[in-house]
């Protein structure tokens, strides 16, 4: 079953993303042929076959916990683009 | 003489004997990019002062007796690789005035290494695309003809080798993107294996895909570069802890006694005949060289454009969640609540095919999806590493076309799967996490170059590496460069 518009739109929501109606039909459309494709690894049994999260074995990196440098607040804050008194400032949540 | 058309390692020689100044070779890369940029496109930064206080620092370190291999020689970075004081933009008009307080850890190594940086290259935003298209900032040209692309997302790396705008480069690679520009430019471009190089100060994508590598002029200085950048990094814990062999040391003539293979498993009906002409060409050199060439079967290949287009979206929904107005970059000032701002933010700010992936990624990992999708995917890509793992039994290396076709016009791949489709022989090196090299190998009719990619086992550069150089140094595909 073909993606639809509706979940695209609900998709976008998800994303923190704001779609026109022109845009949710275009990625309805392309999202929908790319999962098309995609639905060619539905050929494959796959029971049982454990799933892939590195591609080299990595083993927990553990470290000393000690004091390291490290950027100012100063720095930390010199991209923003509103700041107030060593904070980020953003428009209001309630 | 013209300076900019210098390899790393003559170059090298030339600074030795104090024949030349980084001042002067500097200078050249510099005149050379104000003369071609306009046509070819390659940087969104040129960092002309400070090339120029980096060269001297240099020619001063010279003068004293101290002349590494890196010493004095103009590069430029993939601008996705953060670089203190220096714009990065990673081509997006997300992070419009991001300018970064640390250097990437493969730039701290080039610094120490008293390499010269000359800019940052154009990419695709991101890193996601094939073509350098989906740049919010320029089109980048192919310099061996500039109505086509130079490939992605590396492309302005790639053109700038080729196109002799810096002396070598370094790009980044999730799904190809240093091998297949490389190979559409006529250089060489070495993605290694996953944890080889640190990834700390690289602007994430699909993090378990990921790596830093270089794009040279010849093998030689992708060698040259590989022993500056690679090893362990405490600042990544997915770097491994491994010794750094001098990669130069495997750069001897002889081919005996290796075992090449040919991977069977994929369809053959997409490739370009001037490709699989080339390709064949190639693999008779190398057998003519001593190499014992045998027919391998990769059973799963042709899924793994299938798991790529999963796996890396995924991961680049979640990366891509930090882009919210907040921290750095663009913010639409617009907005009276924060979650419109966060929307209309995203929205403004990424590029179309940077949300195409994102809905793709937050859909394959959403509630209901994730079993049937992310799930499905990763255990595909576990069949895709135990086939390279049963290949490198019985081969040292394999050899593969790098993409399809050579290099096509822009404008000419409108439709997203058909350009990822065209990926389809460089991705499942990332998602096995291999290391993988392209070689110029031939040019079709119409003159563009085809490049030849040779794979090998995990941390087995070395193997790679040898095979390239006696390739190129059998042939004479690299000595050519771009009429601009």
């Amino acid at each position: 079953m073909r993606i639809t518009k509706e979940e695209i739109a609900h998709v976008a929501k998800l994303a923190r993303l704001q779609m026109d109606e022109e845009s949710v039909e275009l990625f309805t459309k392309q999202v929908g042929d790319i999962l098309a494709y995609i639905e060619k690894l539905n050929r494959l049994n796959t029971e049982g076959i454990p799933p892939a999260s590195h591609a080299i074995s990595i083993t927990n990196a553990f470290r000393e916990d000690e004091m390291r440098p490290s950027i100012s607040a100063e720095a930390a804050l010199s991209n923003a683009p509103q700041t107030e008194d060593d904070m980020f400032v953003v428009p209001k949540v309630l | 003489m013209e300076l900019y058309r210098l390899t790393i390692h003559d170059a090298h020689e030339l600074l030795k004997k104090k024949e030349i100044s980084s001042r002067e070779l500097t200078e050249s890369v510099l005149d050379r990019i104000e003369a071609v940029e306009d046509r070819i496109g390659a940087y969104i930064t040129v960092t002309k002062d400070q090339a120029l206080a980096h060269a001297d620092v240099a020619d001063e370190s010279i003068k004293n007796g101290d002349c590494m291999p890196l010493t004095g020689i103009p590069l430029s970075i993939k601008d996705i690789i953060c670089t203190k004081g220096i714009p990065t933009t990673c081509a997006s008009k997300i992070l419009e005035g991001f300018v970064p307080t640390y250097d990437g850890t493969v730039v701290q190594k080039l610094k120490a290494a008293h390499a010269v940086i000359v800019g940052k290259t154009n990419l695709d935003e991101f890193g996601m695309g094939s073509s350098t298209e989906n740049s919010a900032t320029k089109k980048t040209r192919n310099p061996w003809d500039v109505a086509r692309i130079p490939g992605g997302s590396s492309g302005g790396s790639a053109a700038a080798a080729a196109a002799d705008m810096c002396i070598g480069s370094l790009g980044t690679d999730t799904g190809g993107s240093i091998r297949q520009p490389a190979s559409h430019c006529g250089v060489v471009g070495l993605k290694p294996t996953y944890g080889r190089v640190s990834r700390f100060g690289l602007v994430a994508f699909a993090s378990s895909l990921d790596q830093i590598g270089p794009i040279a002029k010849d093998v030689t200085d992708a060698a040259l570069l590989l022993n500056v950048i690679s090893g362990h990094d405490p600042s990544d814990s997915t770097s491994v802890p491994r010794g750094v062999p001098d990669y130069t040391k495997v750069l001897v003539s002889g081919l005996k006694g290796v075992t090449v293979g040919i991977p069977t498993g994929y369809d053959k009906e997409g490739i370009d005949p001037d490709v699989a002409d080339a390709i064949q060409k190639a693999v008779k050199v190398i057998e003519g060289l001593g190499a014992t060439c045998r027919e391998v079967i990769l059973p799963h290949a042709e899924y793994s454009v299938a798991v790529y287009y999963l796996i890396a979206p995924a991961e680049a929904s979640s990366n891509l969640a930090r882009y919210d107005g907040v921290k750095y970059g663009f913010r639409d000032k617009s907005s009276e609540d924060l979650l419109q701002m966060y929307r209309s933010t995203r929205s403004t700010g990424l590029g179309t095919e940077v949300q195409r992936r994102i809905i793709l990624g937050t859909y394959a990992l959403s509630a209901g999806y994730y079993d049937a999708y992310y799930g499905k995917a990763s255990q595909v890509r576990t069949l895709i590493m135990e086939d390279y793992k049963k290949a490198f039994e019985a081969c040292d290396v394999l050899l593969t076309p790098v993409a399809p076709t050579p290099a096509f016009r822009l404008g000419e791949k409108e439709e997203p799967l058909a350009m990822y489709l065209s990926d389809i022989f460089t991705i499942s090196a990332n998602l096995a996490g291999i290391p993988g090299i392209s070689v110029p190998c031939g040019f079709s009719r119409e003159g563009l170059p085809v490049g030849l990619q040779i794979l090998a086992n995990h941390f087995n550069e070395e193997k790679l590496l040898k095979v390239a150089y006696n390739f190129e140094q059998a042939t004479d595909h690299h000595t050519q460069r771009p009429k601009l």
